[in-house]
């Protein structure tokens, strides 16, 4: 009779009837809350009965912990160096930052290496031309069941096993491929050269804002204004006038053989230069799956009804094909970049003073190996978790935008 | 009298071979190598660098090759004639000379018999687990009479077998065991462990896994495996302390399941919730459902993610050699550092490669089989 009557159907939330806890294991709240806090009590008590053992093994060994040894000085040579560092005065602190920045130095280097060379070996697999797609399947097919630490010690053997500095393989008089590593000029840094890069970096801003204007123009009219050939103007065209504005310097430190050994010039040291070539193949060889398996991800009738809007390859491809499939790629291609970064770890095999390799070094120096150790994980950790947040972030930005 | 003509003319040209440009081999290079003229141009850099590669690898590891040298005086130069030869010619008779060590390590000689049967015996059980008739109950016996059997022939010390310490053990069976026993250790925590993930009546079991899989899988495993040979010891009381294999079985296993536990939660979300909502109508328990609904289901689903996670442990299992465990890699290693045989390493370790490569590409071969199969039966 009276629309007003509370109909318990309509009621907003209808959930069932909140119950009181009974102490009964027919309870399924009850049973839950048991058997939580059995796991937590056996993981504490394994983890205290841990503790305890290394506390006492600690005493017996007279090792004190805490990370108050960071201080101390460090007698360990390090061969690598971005930052000062004097073996003998630097101190332990300052010796694993060398050894973390030796790590993003391979992992940055390699990342990037990798895929490049990871998508055009995957491009390859799908080339029309059956030469180019049988080698870059065997390739693929070969490399990714190999261990990679077996790769690392190959390619170190094998710079290793490069003639004396006197017998180098040379390119030109400028680069010398010897036992000691790849000799390359380096560039002499001058006052031009900041400038010109501080024009490169406005060259940069100026071309973003050319491609919105050319975006709203294009919105507004339907004409293109033509985008690449401004930018490429931009980019080149300005740090090289400004550069030769202010002279046109140009000199390079070339590297010399003086006795029995080079002077001068920049060095990739056959350690570097292993790790990097190992890490790059290995990984390429999983990135090519990762960018063939993307590519064909994208129906066929895509690139059709590209071509039937009269859009041309290039336009196609960069459009159309590549957001599909970069949606596929990026996150496994997440997990390969952070394999990468870990198989990083594998320098201290063949003596490349990565974190791993300095910490091992400190540890068993100073027996602190349970520092070391929380050490080398929470630097990965961070890196890992570093990498991860940037993909996630780059995936959301590329992601279909569902309503 | 038209339609005859036709008929006639068809049936002539049926008789005549079609042209060269549309069957056969040169219309076949035709089509898939010089199809344009920059498909024409790759073809004929790729083939002229693959020809002048595949000539001098011919030279090096065939015709120039040394195969076998006579027995020297000195033992020390055993290895003139390759000593002449290197740079021009392969030097296989040093895997002549130290394939027992790279295979078996410092095995007893005499008794290398039985490390090689444990090797048939691993193989033997990997061809039984991926044929698909015996995917059921009794796999896990075969599994574990096959493990203890492996067991009793490396240690010996019954059945009238002579005793072989663990550290007398080494190359290829000790890769063998890492992999296989990780594998059988890890896959029963990993299930367990992916259980908790998605567990939403255990809020704090679930964080433990959580906890326990992003740690493990944040870290590389030589930071495990330093753990395991440097602060495992401290952790464990006075005077008990498991040996150096032993601790890095352990960290095998814990680094294995924090990724099979990644690809079985895989196979549990993909199960559609009706599964689980059945299950629950029946009112089966929460292990009567995972038992008999929910496992037998969700594994098979992720059968060849699993092949190729064990395939990375297989390969994983190398960096053994970080801490010194005498594992295929380690003992090829070490047989380059024989003073007779320096010089060597390229040729010992195409031999590790290629032996690694079987396993692998067997493996892996394997698993895109099934995928294939797999992936008919859903698309029917």
């Amino acid at each position: 009779m009276s629309g007003t009557a509370t109909d318990p159907r309509l009621a907003p939330s209808r959930q069932a009837p909140k119950r009181a806890l009974r102490l009964s294991w027919t309870d399924p709240r009850f049973r839950s809350i048991v058997w939580q806090a059995v796991v937590v009590a056996v993981v504490v008590g394994i983890v205290g009965y841990f503790v305890g053992n290394a506390r006492s093994n600690l005493e017996a060994r007279h090792i004190a912990t805490g990370f108050g040894f960071l201080d101390e000085t460090s007698g360990i040579p390090i061969g690598e160096t971005l930052i000062p560092y004097l073996p003998g005065t630097s101190t332990y602190l300052t010796a694993l930052v060398e050894g973390v920045l030796n790590t993003l130095k391979v992992a940055v280097v390699g990342v990037v290496l990798a895929t490049i060379l990871g998508t055009l070996i995957g491009i390859g697999r799908l080339s029309p031309n059956w030469l180019l797609a049988r080698i870059t399947a065997v390739y693929v097919e070969v490399l990714r069941d190999i261990p990679v630490l077996l790769q690392l010690l190959f390619w170190y053997v094998l710079l290793q096993g490069l003639p004396a500095p006197r017998q180098s393989m040379r390119i030109g008089d400028a680069v010398f491929l010897s036992n000691r590593g790849i000799k390359v000029p380096l560039l002499i840094w001058q006052g031009a050269h900041s400038w010109a890069l501080l024009g490169f970096v406005v060259a940069i801003v100026l071309s973003v804002l050319w491609v919105r204007h050319a975006h709203r123009r294009q919105d507004a009219t339907g004409q293109s204004p033509p985008v690449l050939p401004v930018v490429l103007a931009l980019l080149i065209g300005l740090p090289a006038i400004i550069w030769a504005a202010l002279g046109a310097p140009l000199s390079f430190d070339m590297p010399q053989l003086h006795g029995f050994n080079f002077t001068g010039g920049g060095t990739i040291t056959p350690e570097y230069g292993a790790l990097l070539t190992g890490l790059v193949i290995y990984t390429s060889s999983y990135i090519a799956e990762i960018v063939r398996s993307g590519i064909q991800a994208v129906p066929h009738g895509q690139w059709e009804a590209a071509q039937a809007l009269g859009l041309h390859r290039g336009k196609t491809l960069r459009l159309v094909v590549l957001p599909q499939a970069l949606r596929v790629i990026i996150p496994p291609m997440t997990s390969q970049y952070l394999n990468l970064t870990k198989n990083s770890s594998l320098a201290v095999a063949i003596g490349y003073q990565d974190i791993v390799s300095i910490a091992n070094t400190i540890l068993n120096q100073t027996g602190q190996a349970i520092e070391g150790i929380a050490i080398i994980m929470a630097v990965y950790l961070t890196i890992s978790l570093s990498i991860s947040l940037f993909m996630n972030w780059y995936n959301a930005h590329i992601a279909l935008v569902e309503r | 009298m038209a339609s005859q003509a036709v008929a006639d003319s068809v049936q002539g040209a049926a008789r005549e071979r079609p042209p060269a440009s549309v069957v056969g081999p040169v219309a076949w290079a035709r089509r898939n190598l010089f199809n344009s003229i920059w498909s024409s141009l790759v073809t004929l850099v790729l083939g002229y660098f693959l020809l002048r590669w595949a000539w001098g690898l011919l030279n090096w590891g065939v015709l120039h090759a040394v195969w076998t040298v006579p027995v020297a005086a000195n033992p020390l130069e055993t290895a003139a004639p390759c000593r002449q030869a290197q740079g021009v010619g392969a030097c296989w008779a040093v895997i002549g000379d130290k394939w027992r060590f790279i295979l078996f390590g410092r095995y007893p000689y005499d008794l290398q018999w039985r490390p090689a049967l444990c090797v048939l015996l691993f193989v033997g059980l990997y061809a039984v687990s991926a044929s698909r008739r015996f995917w059921r109950k009794e796999l896990l016996y075969i599994w574990i009479g096959t493990l203890t059997a492996i067991a009793v022939l490396m240690w010996g010390g019954v059945l009238g077998m002579q005793y072989v310490p663990q550290d007398e053990w080494g190359g290829l069976p000790i890769t063998l065991i890492l992999a296989t026993f990780g594998l059988a250790f890890a896959f029963p925590l990993a299930v367990l462990v992916a259980l908790g993930r998605r567990s939403t009546q255990l809020p704090a079991v679930k964080m433990l896994c959580v906890a326990y899989v992003e740690l493990i899988r944040g870290v590389p495993l030589i930071s495990l495996l330093f753990m395991a040979s440097v602060m495992f010891p401290l952790f464990m009381p006075e005077g008990l302390n498991p040996d150096k294999l032993l601790r890095a079985q352990i960290a095998i296993i814990l680094f294995a399941a924090a990724y099979l536990a990644e690809v079985v939660r895989g196979g549990l979300q993909a199960l559609p919730k009706g599964q689980y909502e059945a299950a629950d109508a029946l009112g089966l328990s929460y292990w009567k459902k995972t038992r008999l609904v929910i496992l037998p289901q969700a594994l098979r689903l992720v059968i060849p993610p699993l092949v190729n996670t064990f395939i990375g442990f297989f390969k994983d299992t190398s960096l053994v050699l970080i801490i010194g465990i005498l594992d295929l890699l380690t003992a090829g290693k070490n047989a380059m550092a024989d003073p007779v045989w320096t010089g060597f390493s390229t040729e010992i370790y195409l031999v590790l490669a290629a032996i690694y490569f079987i396993f692998c590409y067997a493996m892996s071969h394997y698993s895109r089989g099934l995928e294939r199969q797999f992936g008919r039966t859903r698309n029917r």
